[in-house]
């Protein structure tokens, strides 16, 4: 019985890593043949995307989702973390209780309903006071900020719960205060926790499609400023494939297969600043 | 000369009646041992002493607590308080940081040192402390990697650093084997020459190897509290003779 419990276990461990395996097979076979074909360099650092030409350089793209990303970690992070630390040690109980479900809350909304409130809402108001289209890197920074809260939020609180409560007290007893205790004690020991929280929230922001397609524009150029419009991996892939046939299609693909990579760098560079010195 | 007063202490948890009328003097330079059984009290003693009690929601305490003949409530902060008075706990804590981190941790809180200062400093606690030979070639590793007794020698040397003037433990050994024990009781006795302790402790051969006086606490009753010998070989009340000689506890 044993025996065949574990094996059952064993299928059902290995068959999540061979979706993934199968997945990546399939983008790698579909989208690598175009990448040589037209020169990995060229596509990684070609300013042109024109299908249509034959010209499939996603550099702008690539610019375009590191800055949204970028963004959206610069805003919501520290409000993420700073939320995390109120809510786990200054709060009282009953306000915790209200706020963390709230926040929660945020990451039930759809992000069609995000990318339509940034349109309707914030487009216009940074049109109006700041320049530029409305639809921009700015405006997606902010809405993608809001959208990763809920994670960088909800992980914080547990790593910052984990921390032992014996730290705490044995800070205090030295004559630190509540907010010492926090600053030199605590977030310091739950800082690999903390960045997996960011990390989890970085793979949101990159991946995330619907909102981003909704408010940053679009525009297949490199950005020069926060106020411009530009065009995500993500979005490239989205709004293309509807249409795309031969070449096109496996630039596609492409697409798909520098995102893969983007993720898993950002997702290998956390975790190296995440491990743990003690 | 008292060091602390304490006058009719009563603490309560939730309607648990945790301490009744408590009073006794701390002198200066001697070391006092609280002993009783589980749940009487003695470890809330102390946390009525560094004010930590404050932290535990539903808990109410009356009566006064003087230091230096000053009342605790009027010392204009906490901090300031738990800096005069330090305290070690059962669990040995480090903080996770090295062990020089460990040290300088509860000074620098208060002011920048230079890196002399800070090197003195280490040095001198640690020596307190007796742990200095044993550490003294890695006081850049992780405190959490030393043994359970060098750990709470270590939070030992911690608070010393903080200068204290009076030092709490609150069941410094129970978990440590006799060579680390001892050596913790060597280094009580070493800081007695210019600390105030109080010591809580379930090991009553404990209190009698260390203690000057012994004060002895049942269900959150002070039932007696004399020097060391008297009340290890001629109590006056018969709970504490049954206590002491093991008949129950």
């Amino acid at each position: 019985m044993d025996k065949i419990i574990s094996k059952l276990l064993f299928l059902a461990a290995t068959s999540s890593t061979a979706i993934l395996a199968l997945i990546a097979l399939f983008i790698f076979k579909e989208g690598v043949p175009i990448m040589a074909k037209s020169g990995l360099a060229h596509f990684l650092f070609g300013n042109e995307w024109r299908p249509l030409q034959g010209m499939f350089g996603i550099f702008p793209f690539i610019v375009g989702s590191l800055w949204i990303t970028a963004g959206a970690l610069i805003l919501g992070v520290p409000l993420g973390v700073c939320c995390a630390v109120y809510l786990a040690e200054f709060s009282p109980k009953k306000w915790a209780n209200i706020l963390k479900p709230a926040i929660e809350l945020l990451a039930g909304i759809p992000s069609v309903v995000y990318g339509f409130m940034g349109v309707m809402w914030l487009a216009p108001i940074i049109r109006t006071h700041l320049g530029g289209p409305g639809l921009s890197i700015l405006a997606a920074s902010c809405v993608l900020a809001i959208m990763i809260l809920p994670t960088i939020v909800g992980v914080s609180i547990d790593a910052i719960n984990a921390v032992p409560k014996s730290y705490k007290e044995g800070s205090l007893a030295l004559g630190a205060t509540e907010w010492q205790t926090v600053w030199r004690v605590i977030l310091p020991a739950a800082r690999s926790g903390i960045l997996a929280g960011v990390i989890l929230g970085m793979g949101r922001a990159v991946g995330e499609t619907m909102a981003v397609i909704m408010i940053s524009g679009n525009a297949t150029i490199i950005p020069n400023n926060m106020l411009d419009s530009v065009r995500t991996l993500t979005a490239n892939i989205a709004i293309e494939m509807g249409y795309a046939i031969g070449d096109h299609r496996q630039a596609l693909f492409a697409t798909g297969v520098v995102l893969f990579f983007f993720i898993m760098g950002l997702n290998m560079i956390a975790l190296k600043f995440s491990r743990r010195k003690f | 000369m008292k060091k602390i007063e304490i006058k009719n202490l009563n603490v309560s948890f939730d309607g648990f009646h945790a301490l009744r009328n408590v009073s006794f003097d701390i002198p200066r330079n001697e070391i006092l041992s609280i002993i009783g059984p589980a749940n009487s009290g003695k470890s809330t003693i102390l946390f009525c002493i560094n004010r930590m009690i404050e932290r535990i929601p539903n808990v109410k305490v009356e009566g006064d607590i003087l230091l230096d003949d000053r009342n605790i409530h009027t010392i204009k902060d906490v901090e300031e308080l738990r800096r005069r008075i330090g305290i070690v706990y059962a669990t040995p804590i480090p903080l996770p940081m090295t062990i020089k981190e460990n040290i300088l941790f509860g000074p620098k809180l208060k002011k920048r040192l230079t890196a002399a200062k800070a090197g003195e400093l280490v040095e001198n606690s640690l020596k307190a402390a007796v742990l200095w030979d044993e550490v003294k070639e890695r006081l850049d590793s992780s405190a959490l990697r030393l043994s359970g007794g060098q750990q709470q020698r270590l939070c030992i040397a911690r608070t010393l650093a903080v200068k204290p003037e009076v030092i709490m433990f609150d069941e410094p050994c129970s978990g440590l084997d006799p060579i680390s024990t001892a050596k913790v009781e060597e280094a009580m006795k070493e800081l007695k020459k210019d600390h105030t302790i109080v010591l809580v402790t379930n090991n009553t051969k404990q209190a009698a190897r260390v203690g000057d006086r012994t004060a002895f606490l049942l269900m959150g009753e002070l039932i007696e509290i004399d020097s060391t010998d008297k009340i290890f070989t001629a109590p006056s009340k018969q709970k504490t003779e049954e206590y002491v000689t093991g008949k129950f506890g």
